[in-house]
């Protein structure tokens, strides 16, 4: 009975499955809620459905999609027409095409004036109403007046205010998971690169091992073994100056986030492109820097390898020898680039800059060929997809 | 059996809606929210509106599954073997049961409360998935299987510092307890204080909200910290005035520390009721 809503939540890639539809037809089966009331099975499904408030907002507008023209039979009497009203009238304005839609509903002068009653029953009912029924004539008005769509909409919400307005409202919106980035949620997707191992000092009880061995030898046998650790190791490599300064927070964000997640974690700065050396400390990063040769040499391969950078710069910075803006470079950073990809199997470029906008700059494009298309958004589905890919 | 909230507790219409599917169902409900928006309180309110036993299990991070099944203390029996105790023939005498296993024995439906789950292990949740599906479990040692006579109402909430695996989701409800409006808000706080001037609420409910809307602020001040802060008013006896004082000179409110638990929090706001006043002398 359903199911259309159901597909239309798994097209806007909201993750249901079809086990959560049973359960929610399964409680619409046993009655947990009256099946004649709409917010109780908004309230219902969204429980059933939705899992992670992440995509609270995404499902109150495909309800709302879903379900659009749907009216309760209960209610009738609450009426009250909200400001959003006027904000629609002004924002709205019909089509041609449209008109001869609300034409052939019985013509707009007829739904202007079930409208105009309408509000004059609303005034009799309402203090609030009064303050713009007197401009129920003047233009506003009128341009609402010819959307078919207000004028259903008015419908719904005089009948019952509440059925529209709960998933309407979309209190969930800041929630979205696109949006949000925290320290906590980058330790949440970094979590993903874990990969245990028991190595090192022993020092845990291996009460198994004990067991066995007290059993077998017919005294205490104390064995130990090591703790159980992540192992990963990362090198992180941080864009700094020119136009990264806009994305100081956020680097920061994820630099605080890794270096709690990771025991091995080693970083390093660099200026646009890789070249001959790197820095740890951008205060003495001409006296003290570090030749990228050695840094090859000394991490071993095993190490996963995280760019973070907005690869923007002249395409010049990355394939000739001498591109760089600040100073004369024998190799071309492309010639870096691949020398480090050849050593580390597993690495990944984060962009702070939204995807949509890398292939307009040609720097992205071409680090991202480097890179073998192996480049994320800095956001917290990015950095989710570019840690399962450092897993592989 | 349904829960319709109770005089200690205000429950909205979607909250009251999961837990009566939750319920009905026999499923698992996990309740998420910002802190302090009584995700804990709920499952001792669903307990006392029903009639029901509580068992609370509070997670830490070095919770594992099987510690809410049974434990084999396998230490003592070694000691206890080594000293020739009679105890020690019997297995039984070192199984000491798991709050799992507790509410599968009660003979009345009661409520599990499994609190900040995410607080474990990322595998925990997946090391619980068929003990809760099932609602029960196998005991290696005894070779006997505990089935729950009565599946009790889990009620599962979570801080958000974990993703929960998606297995595990399905499997349950789910409910995100969103900040309360003002006017919920008030319902709480009435619940709470009866005898509260309104003229206070007012004021208080204000500058409250304002702070919550503070750019930039660290810890926004939660239901229970309103509560606190609310109550240290009373027994002060602040005016109401006082709240509606408009003097920028004196922008932190009365008692701030109940609010503000963040020393950056306080400068920041120091810092903006400076601002306000060199704009105000400007003004002048």
């Amino acid at each position: 009975m359903f199911i259309n809503f159901f597909f239309d939540l798994k097209q806007a890639s909201l993750p249901v499955s079809l086990k959560e539809y049973l359960m929610l037809m399964e409680a619409m089966n046993k009655r947990v809620v009256d099946s004649f009331n709409v917010n109780d099975f908004y309230y219902l499904s969204r429980s059933a459905l939705v899992k992670d408030e992440r995509y609270l907002d995404k499902f109150d507008r495909v309800f709302g999609h879903s379900f659009k023209g749907l009216e309760t039979s209960e209610g009738e009497t609450e009426k009250e027409i909200p400001e959003e009203w006027l904000k629609l009238m002004g924002q709205k304005y019909l089509t041609d095409e449209e008109k001869k839609m609300v034409e052939s509903l019985g013509g707009w002068d007829k739904l202007m004036e079930t409208l105009k009653q309408r509000l004059e029953e609303q005034k009799k009912r309402h203090q609030g109403g009064s303050k713009w029924i007197g401009t129920g004539g003047t233009s506003p008005f009128g341009a609402y007046g010819y959307n078919p769509e207000g004028i259903r909409i008015g419908q719904k919400e005089s009948r019952n205010k509440k059925a529209v307005k709960v998933w309407d409202k979309r209190e969930f919106s800041n929630l979205d998971g696109d949006v949000e980035l925290g320290t906590r949620n980058i330790k949440v997707a970094l979590r993903r690169l874990r990969k245990f191992a028991r190595e090192g000092v022993e020092s845990e009880l291996d009460l198994d091992n004990t067991i066995k061995s007290t059993a077998h030898k017919g005294y205490i046998d104390v064995k130990m073994m090591p703790e159980r650790r992540n192992k990963i190791k990362v090198l992180l490599f941080f864009d700094v100056g020119g136009s990264m300064d806009a994305h100081v927070k956020i680097c920061e964000e994820l630099f605080s986030a890794a270096r709690t997640e990771f025991k091995h974690m080693e970083y390093f700065y660099y200026h646009n492109c890789l070249y001959d050396a790197v820095w740890k400390d951008n205060n003495r990063r001409y006296n003290e820097n570090i030749k990228t040769w050695d840094l090859l040499h000394k991490y071993p391969s095993d190490y996963k390898v995280i760019f973070v950078g907005d690869a923007e710069m002249s395409p010049y910075e990355i394939t000739y020898p001498g591109g760089s803006v600040e100073f004369w470079n024998e190799e071309s950073g492309e010639t870096w680039l691949t020398r480090l990809l050849n050593v580390y199997e597993n690495a990944i470029w984060l962009n702070p800059i939204p995807e949509r906008y890398w292939d307009r700059i040609s720097s992205a494009s071409i680090i991202k060929q480097i890179f073998s298309d192996r480049m994320f958004p800095l956001t917290i589905e990015g950095i989710d997809q570019a840690m399962r890919e450092l897993n592989k | 059996m349904k829960f319709e909230g109770t005089s200690s507790y205000i429950a909205t219409e979607d909250l009251k809606v999961a837990v009566n599917a939750a319920i009905t169902l026999e499923r698992p409900i996990i309740v998420k929210g910002e802190p302090g928006t009584g995700k804990t309180m709920l499952a001792h309110e669903v307990a006392q509106s029903l009639g029901a036993e509580i068992i609370t299990w509070h997670i830490k991070s070095t919770t594992k599954a099987q510690q809410g099944l049974y434990e084999y203390d396998a230490v003592t029996r070694l000691r206890d073997s080594q000293l020739g105790d009679e105890k020690v023939k019997d297995i039984k005498n070192y199984i000491s049961k798991g709050k799992l296993w507790n509410a599968f024995e009660s003979n009345k439906r009661p409520v599990l409360l499994i609190d900040e789950i995410d607080k474990a292990d990322i595998e925990f949740p997946n090391d619980l998935l068929l003990e809760l599906d099932k609602m029960e479990f196998f005991v290696y040692e005894t070779g006997e299987t505990i089935k729950a006579e009565n599946r009790p109402i889990v009620i599962i909430t979570s801080n958000n510092e974990k993703e929960l695996p998606d297995a595990f989701l399905r499997r349950c409800f789910f409910h995100y307890i969103k900040f309360p409006d003002p006017d919920t808000m008030e319902e709480i706080v009435n619940v709470h204080y009866p005898e509260i001037k309104k003229d206070l609420i007012q004021e208080a409910f204000k500058i409250f909200y304002d702070i919550r809307e503070v750019p930039g602020i660290k810890k926004k001040p939660s239901t229970s910290e309103l509560i606190d802060w609310l109550k240290l008013l009373m027994t002060d006896d602040v005016d109401a005035k006082i709240l509606r004082e408009k003097d920028p000179k004196k922008l932190i409110p009365p008692l701030h520390g109940a609010l503000l638990k963040n020393e950056q929090d306080v400068h920041l706001f120091e810092r903006l009721a400076f601002i306000s006043r060199r704009e105000n002398e400007n003004l002048e």
